[in-house]
């Protein structure tokens, strides 16, 4: 496969053509905020808003999942305005996340906790109103739980779902503020054909599924685990 | 695709012109009297249709053979129902404000005898001795039809009428033209996208017709969800061949065999009338396989959209054209390279392709000549608010706002001050009243914080408040979010909630600064237009009226006296006339009491607010007043 030579906060780096900024940087060592990043999906699903770069000759901020390595590129992942926006979109999510670690089964392995400390966000920042859903949390499933209202919405476990049945048992529904992962017709996730693969849990980098015995999901999902990783 | 057989298109077409315009004459320059009633959905709303019953009504009683006409929106929107008659040897004259027993009055006073009416006519269509021409009125000084031109003078039920005023000519000549020399005439007009970011559509179209692969497609965006805008749905129902032309046009150019319509699902006539036009323009092979005896084939399907306004977005419209849910993805790729089925696809507004066959008959030179530098052509605008004349405008690029709303819509109604204009709907900004010289085309506009969008303009007038307007649309906004991304199912929600503090009275001064910043974040840092555009409406009204901002936070004051939360109803005891009751009755909360002078007063405590009081007091007392903020109520005294 072709590569191209780009420069990544300095750091000059080899990369197959097409990638996208965010892999190349995660292959080499430069972390660049993310949740909603799949490394198999055809298509980025730029949810987030997390995953903001400068590119040298460009405009504004890019998010990294959409933008593909070019020859001579020179990125920067933690200038000012990228950073900016990164740190916006996370204040957002905290802003409308019940932030309660100490019980939380994701406490030390959540990607929020991890995004706070890298961009010197407080968990319990209040630069924003707290708007938080109060939806019923569905323990229907005998090895994990769902908490609704702690979803940042990334996608990964929909997309994983997907990917493995073909036919989701989750899925996205309502729009806006209202948009939630949830079943058809919103029934328990036990009476809707979950398999119990335990995938979803392992993917959501939040305390939204979480294995009821306490254990940990693969931290650092960004990877999302897969049989056949491609670039 | 190769030119083949000119002469045979030519002759082809000559064919079904030379029908069209015998059809025409018939009809226009025959013995009968022509009476057509404006029948698009504002017209019908205004009860058109009664008039139409009416008419049909009355004629039945006499003998007379009149030909009546079910015609689409002629723009007058304020004067509907509208009615024209054409009678031989008089001028043809529309009528405004027409009722049912008016139009029975018509019937019999002009059609069978002859009073021309005057009194009920808005102007005549033709200079003449007995009407003023309707062309005299101010508003005809500034607008240019192009797009309107054929709009309520023709029945869009009828092809041959559309074919006999030049119709489907300029695909006749496409037709024996090389697509790259369309593409070439297309940039040289200037054409600009009409779908709200003004992109060159040549440009669009020459990225399609050389992406690889044989498979191409094309969509009209006739989504429309901005409230308030209605020109597409109104060429749609009263013109609706001008469109099929022009995607004729653009998909001969582009290489696309299929075609569709996208239209909100709310538009159930524009869907009907583009339905007939398709039928009848294959009925005549203008349409299908063939064309006019070429090698070009191309067929269109109208597909009715489920009506969220994120679905006009175009990688959320193909997404829902494809059966997904209709939410927007990353671009690039750009539809023109990958679009719909992962094929290269144009997505062009209704009024871009709409330009396309006049461009092609007149030229571009002709459409370069109007406007400004950058933008081409004419600007349609659908004229609301506090603007005497509402309804459709078409103006030459560079128009002032000034002339359109004060000379085209007639200046503000019952002697109100002007405060500002919101153009460009949800996604657009909020004017003042400096911004009223400006000429206005697509990039004067993006430097004031506004965007031309879908070309819905409000007028607002001194009793509009800005904090509440820009609640108002982001109130739209955020709950038309698809909520994929964080920024804008976040960001649009978090700042409506400091707006409705600020028209509660609630908000702090630091949320001043919070507000700003996030609408910065949301507009550079959402995934899709919808988002990047929410904010408009709040930086340009913090950006033009950050007064009344200002106000509404340290004063808890309302300046325009708007928001409910922040305003009291008061009687003015040296104004009650004491021996009126109008008041005390009407208040359905009964918080209104005489005291011992029988001065009426307001029980504060008990007041909702509903402003019922204010309205029944007589004119003449004046005595009801609104204050703001509410502790300006003087204490009640005994
Ligand atoms: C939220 C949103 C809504 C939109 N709605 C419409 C619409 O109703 N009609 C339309 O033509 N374009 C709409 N657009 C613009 C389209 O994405 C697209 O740019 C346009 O159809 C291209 O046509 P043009 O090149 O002729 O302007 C919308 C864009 C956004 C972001
Ligand atoms: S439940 Fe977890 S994995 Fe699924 S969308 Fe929400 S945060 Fe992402
Ligand atoms: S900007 Fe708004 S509408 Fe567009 S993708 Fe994001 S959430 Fe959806
Ligand atoms: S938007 Fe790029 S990782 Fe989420």
């Amino acid at each position: 496969m072709k590569t191209v030579s780009l420069t990544i906060d300095g750091k000059a780096i080899k990369a197959p053509e097409g990638q996208k900024v965010l892999w190349a940087a995660l292959d080499n060592g430069i972390y660049i905020p993310n949740l909603c990043a799949i490394r198999k999906a055809s298509e980025p699903y730029a949810g987030c808003r997390l995953c903001f770069v400068e590119i040298e000759g460009r405009n504004g901020p890019v998010t990294s999942c959409t933008e593909p390595v070019a020859e001579g590129m020179v990125v920067n992942t933690q200038g000012p305005r990228s950073r900016r926006l990164a740190r916006t979109a996370l204040e957002l999510l905290l802003a409308s996340h019940p932030v309660d670690c100490a019980h939380c089964a994701k406490n030390r392995s959540c990607e929020l906790q991890k995004l706070c400390s890298l961009l010197g966000v407080k968990l319990n920042t209040r630069r924003f109103r707290k708007l938080v859903h109060n939806l019923p949390i569905d323990s229907s499933c005998p090895n994990f739980t769902y908490n609704p209202n702690k979803c940042v919405l990334c996608s990964r476990c929909v997309w994983t779902c997907r990917e493995r049945y073909g036919v989701g048992v989750l899925g996205f529904a309502h729009r806006g503020f209202d948009r939630v992962v949830t079943t058809f017709e919103d029934k328990p996730i036990a009476e809707s054909g979950c398999r119990v693969c335990d995938e979803c849990i392992e993917v959501c980098p939040v305390g939204a599924l979480v294995f009821k015995d306490g254990r940990k999901g693969t931290p650092g999902c960004a990877e999302v685990k897969s049989k056949t990783a491609t670039s | 695709m190769t030119v083949i057989a000119s002469q045979d298109i030519a002759s082809t077409f000559q064919n079904i012109r030379d029908h069209a315009l015998s059809r025409w004459q018939e009809l226009w320059d025959g013995s009968k009297p022509i009476i057509m009633v404006s029948a698009a959905t504002c017209g019908r709303s205004a009860g058109a249709l009664e008039v139409l019953e009416a008419v049909k009504d009355e004629l039945s009683r006499g003998q007379q053979d009149v030909q009546v006409m079910e015609v689409g929106c002629m723009g007058h929107c304020y004067a509907e129902p509208l009615v024209i008659i054409k009678k031989p040897g008089n001028p043809t004259v529309v009528y405004g404000y027409i009722t049912p027993e008016k139009a029975r009055r018509l019937v019999k006073d002009y059609i069978q005898g002859e009073d021309i009416s005057p009194e009920f006519a808005l102007g005549a269509l033709e200079e003449n001795e007995l009407i003023p021409s309707i062309y005299d009125l101010p508003r005809f000084k500034h607008e240019k039809y192009i797009l309107l031109e054929n709009i309520g003078r023709i029945d869009p039920e009828d092809i041959d009428q559309y074919i006999a005023k030049g119709g489907y000519e300029a695909l006749a000549n496409a037709l024996q033209m090389q697509p790259e020399d369309i593409i070439e005439e297309v940039r040289k007009s200037g054409l600009r996208g009409r779908g709200g970011a003004g992109f060159s559509t040549a440009q669009k179209w020459e990225v399609c017709r050389s992406s690889p692969g044989k498979i191409k497609y094309l969509i009209c965006n006739a989504d429309e969800g901005d409230p308030g805008a209605f020109m597409d749905r109104a060429i749609l129902e009263s013109d609706p061949h001008s469109v099929i032309e022009g995607m004729l046009i653009a998909a001969y150019t582009i290489g696309a065999r299929h075609g569709y319509i996208y239209v909100r699902a709310e538009y159930p006539l524009a869907v009907h009338r583009a339905e007939i036009a398709l039928e009848q323009a294959e009925g005549l092979g203008l349409l299908g396989k063939n064309i006019l005896g070429s090698s070009f084939s191309f067929d269109i399907k109208p597909f009715q959209g489920s009506g969220a306004f994120v679905c006009g977005e175009e990688t959320a419209l193909i997404a829902s054209l494809e059966g997904k849910p209709g939410l927007p993805h990353h671009r690039p790729p750009f539809p023109a390279t990958s679009g719909l089925n992962g094929k290269p696809t144009v997505i062009n507004n209704v009024k871009t392709l709409a330009y396309v066959p006049p461009i092609i008959r007149n030229g571009a030179d002709w459409f370069a000549s109007i406007g400004t530098e950058k933008s081409k052509g004419t600007a349609v605008f659908a004229l609301a608010g506090k603007v005497v004349n509402t309804g459709l405008t078409e103006v030459p690029m560079g128009t002032t706002l000034r002339q359109i709303i004060f000379d085209v819509g007639g200046g503000i109604p019952k002697g109100r001050r002007f405060k500002a204009v919101q153009i460009g709907g949800p996604s657009g900004g909020c004017l003042p009243e400096s911004a009223l010289d400006m000429p206005i085309d697509f990039d004067s506009l993006k430097e004031v914080g506004a965007m031309m969008g879908s070309g819905g303009m409000v007028v607002l007038d001194e009793d509009d408040c800005m904090v509440e307007v820009a609640r108002y649309f982001l109130e739209f906004t955020q709950r038309e979010s698809c909520g994929k991304c964080t920024m804008c199912r976040l960001g649009t929600r978090q700042m409506l909630s400091m707006l409705e503090d600020f028209t509660c009275g609630r908000g702090q001064m630091q949320d001043l600064e919070t507000l700003k910043e996030l609408a910065e974040d949301v507009r550079i840092g959402s995934l899709c237009g919808l988002g990047r555009t929410s904010p408009n409406p709040v930086l340009t009204t913090m950006r033009y009226f950050r007064d009344e901002y200002k106000a509404h936070i340290e004063e808890k004051r309302c300046p325009a006296l708007m928001c409910h939360d922040l305003i009291a109803y008061y009687i003015l005891p040296e104004k009650c006339e004491r021996s009126c009751d109008a008041c005390v009755g009407t208040c359905t909360v009964e918080a209104i009491s005489s005291n011992k002078q029988r001065v009426k007063v307001i029980d504060q405590a008990k007041c909702v607010k509903c402003g019922t009081c204010l309205t029944a007091c007589p004119l003449q007392y004046n005595a009801v007043i609104k204050l703001s903020p509410p502790d300006k109520v003087p204490a009640a005294k005994g």
